[in-house]
């Protein structure tokens, strides 16, 4: 074997191997070029430094629901009277379209009663407090039922008027296109009177 | 361009400048171009089209000039446009008018294609960049819908940014970064602006590209057959349909300044003139009309699939419906391109234009009752129409029997005894 071919051979894995390396740094570089480019659209620590909000709630009589902003999103809370915890509480999850509780709260995977919904982060129930994030799980809209005098559906809690999803006194959806119950967000009382969300 | 170049130099500057940049040779090849002899009305609706993208983009400019992109602002500068910029009032209602023109204009020129086979070999490339078009058109104009921050504005933006959710895994994450917080907010209305203003000028490379495209493929007419004698078949582009294009586009101006001076809210909804509320949703949220089509093919599918939510499933339906174009040169298996000569697929055809025009009137009801089986009975044509009935018409139909070049079959139509029909017919 002469030293011609030697060099041959040796030169042409070189250039494969900087053929190679080449490729695979300018793809990790236009890695760390896309990344900022496409993390800048997540949301900015602005809208994340009002991710929570404390709210006042003895001004809200027993049977009354309030509506607040948070995140941008309206939370419904409901001071719900004995009767009504009563029902939700009645209804039993096989009959439920979705049977999982969507509590932030929890771990993602319980049952929907009436307890794992009404349960804030630090795992204490409050059935008198029910708080829901008033989103409706089709496609967004805000179901009616908060305000007294709106139509609150077939299950006496909330009703969606964009595409006719019925939620009930536990703000599980029983009937029309919605897929999952109304989201429980992360909340905490901070006194008996003060729930701080998020 | 796919012809010999007739441009001659005459001056002692367009000698130097072509051989430095032939820009006036491109120019006056495009303008020479051989175009069949026999292209109808129909064949207008491509130089309406590209009058329609500069008169969105002239209007859009000046828009934004005067409208600010921010939720505390963003309405009160559009009410400010329509009162006290000069002839704002005018800016906007072209512009807005100007859409649902651009959109009455894109449709009449789909349909066409699908008519006449546009799209069959070796114009698969010029369909495909059109569907691209399209689709840029569509996003374009939902992102310029939302800027008004009116109602419609915010719920349509709520209602179709979720249609992202239905993804499983990752819908959740992307919906929060097409949003940029946790609802349709500052930043989102922010970025859409940003992308309205950018979207116009890829629309108008792609445009370029489908032109190039057909140039160099070069036209389809209504009898379907190539060219087979550029004396016999052709005529230059200028003048024969600059003037055909131009009367077309006329009548078209006409129609246009009907709606923006008689009627400019004709086409858009009444509550986008209530500032758009986070907290009280409209009785009900109606897209613009020309997306109604699939807002009902969306809300066609109530059931679900195995293992696909009917949420999911609409999605599915409703991208699917607008991505099948992009295999339907694949799909049809006819070798005949016009529907002329195709009798069968022809009634079919006026079919599939009936129940587009009917998925377009059920979008526009609420989603309950017969409505909904309506548009699922048509929803299912609209695919069956793709996925069945071309690929087997092409298999099973017999078509009429084809002229043998575009002139004979203009002159037969006109009656005239041909003397081509005597001639020995050029090989196939």
């Amino acid at each position: 074997m002469s030293t011609a071919d030697l060099n041959e051979d040796s030169e042409h894995t070189r250039r494969d191997f900087i053929h190679i390396f080449g490729a695979a740094t300018a793809a990790v570089g236009a890695g760390a070029v896309v990344w900022p480019l496409v993390s800048q659209m997540n949301p900015d620590a602005s809208v994340l430094a009002l991710s929570t909000k404390d709210v006042d709630l003895s001004a809200v009589s027993e049977g009354q629901a309030i509506k607040v902003m948070w995140q941008g999103k309206p939370v419904f809370i409901r001071h719900r009277t004995a009767e009504e915890i009563e029902e939700a509480s009645a209804t039993s999850v096989s009959a439920l379209k979705d049977p999982i509780a969507r509590n932030d709260n929890l771990n993602g995977s319980e049952p929907a009663t009436d307890e794992n919904i009404v349960t804030g982060e630090n795992g204490e129930a409050r059935p008198q407090w029910l708080i829901l994030v008033g989103v409706c799980t089709h496609l967004g809209c805000i179901p009616l039922g908060t305000t007294s005098g709106e139509n609150r559906g077939e299950f006496n809690g909330w009703f969606c008027p964009c595409h006719g999803s019925h939620y009930d006194l536990a703000g599980r959806i029983r009937k029309g296109p919605a897929p999952e119950n109304l989201l429980v967000p992360p909340y905490q009382f901070t006194t008996d009177s003060v729930v701080k969300i998020g | 361009m796919s012809h010999p170049s007739t441009y001659n130099p005459s001056t002692g500057f367009e000698k130097w400048l072509d051989k430095r940049l032939p820009i006036v040779r491109m120019g006056a090849d495009f303008m020479d171009f051989p175009t069949p002899n026999n292209l109808n009305y129909w064949w207008t609706f491509g130089g309406i089209l590209t009058v329609c993208l500069v008169v969105q983009i002239l209007t859009g400019v000046i828009l934004a000039m005067h409208y600010t992109p921010h939720t505390d602002m963003a309405f009160a500068s559009v009410e400010h446009i329509m009162r006290d910029v000069n002839y704002g009032w005018l800016m906007r209602y072209v512009h807005a008018n100007g859409a649902s023109m651009f959109f009455i204009a894109v449709y009449i020129h789909m349909f066409r294609g699908i008519y006449y086979g546009s799209y069959k070999a070796p114009r698969e490339v010029v369909w495909m960049l059109g569907v691209v078009i399209y689709l840029l058109m569509m996003a374009t104009a939902f992102m310029g819908y939302v800027l008004p921050w009116g109602q419609m504005s915010y719920w349509g933006a709520t209602v179709i940014t979720n249609l992202f959710s239905a993804i499983p895994l990752v819908g959740e994450d992307i919906r929060t970064l097409l949003w940029g917080g946790f609802s349709v907010d500052n930043p989102t209305l922010n970025r859409f602006f940003s992308l309205h203003y950018l979207l116009p000028f890829a629309i108008f490379g792609v445009v370029m590209l489908h032109i190039w495209g057909f140039h160099t493929s070069g036209n389809n007419n209504p009898s379907g057959i190539e060219i087979k004698d550029v004396k016999k078949d052709t005529v230059p582009f200028h003048p024969y349909y600059t003037v055909k294009d131009g009367f077309a586009i006329v009548v078209f101006l006409i129609l246009f300044a009907a709606f923006v001076f008689f009627n400019p809210n004709a086409l858009g909804h009444a509550d986008n003139y209530i500032e758009a509320n986070p907290l009280s949703t409209p009785a009900s949220i109606v897209p613009e009309w020309y997306y109604l089509p699939f807002y009902a093919i969306l809300r066609a599918i109530t059931f679900d699939i195995g293992p696909i939510s009917s949420k999911l499933g609409g999605v599915i339906a409703m991208f699917g419906s607008i991505l099948i174009l992009f295999v339907l040169p694949w799909l049809d298996t006819s070798k005949v391109r016009s529907m002329r000569y195709r009798p069968v697929a022809r009634m079919w055809f006026f079919l599939f234009v009936i129940s587009c025009i009917a998925l377009g009137y059920l979008g526009g009801k609420p989603a309950e009752g017969t409505y909904v089986m309506f548009a699922q009975i048509f929803t299912a044509y609209y695919f069956g129409f793709f996925l069945i009935i071309l690929p087997l018409l092409g298999i099973m139909e017999t078509p009429k029997p084809l002229p043998r070049s575009i002139s004979e079959s203009v002159l037969k139509k006109t009656g005239s005894s041909a003397p081509s029909g005597s001639q020995p017919a050029p090989a196939e």
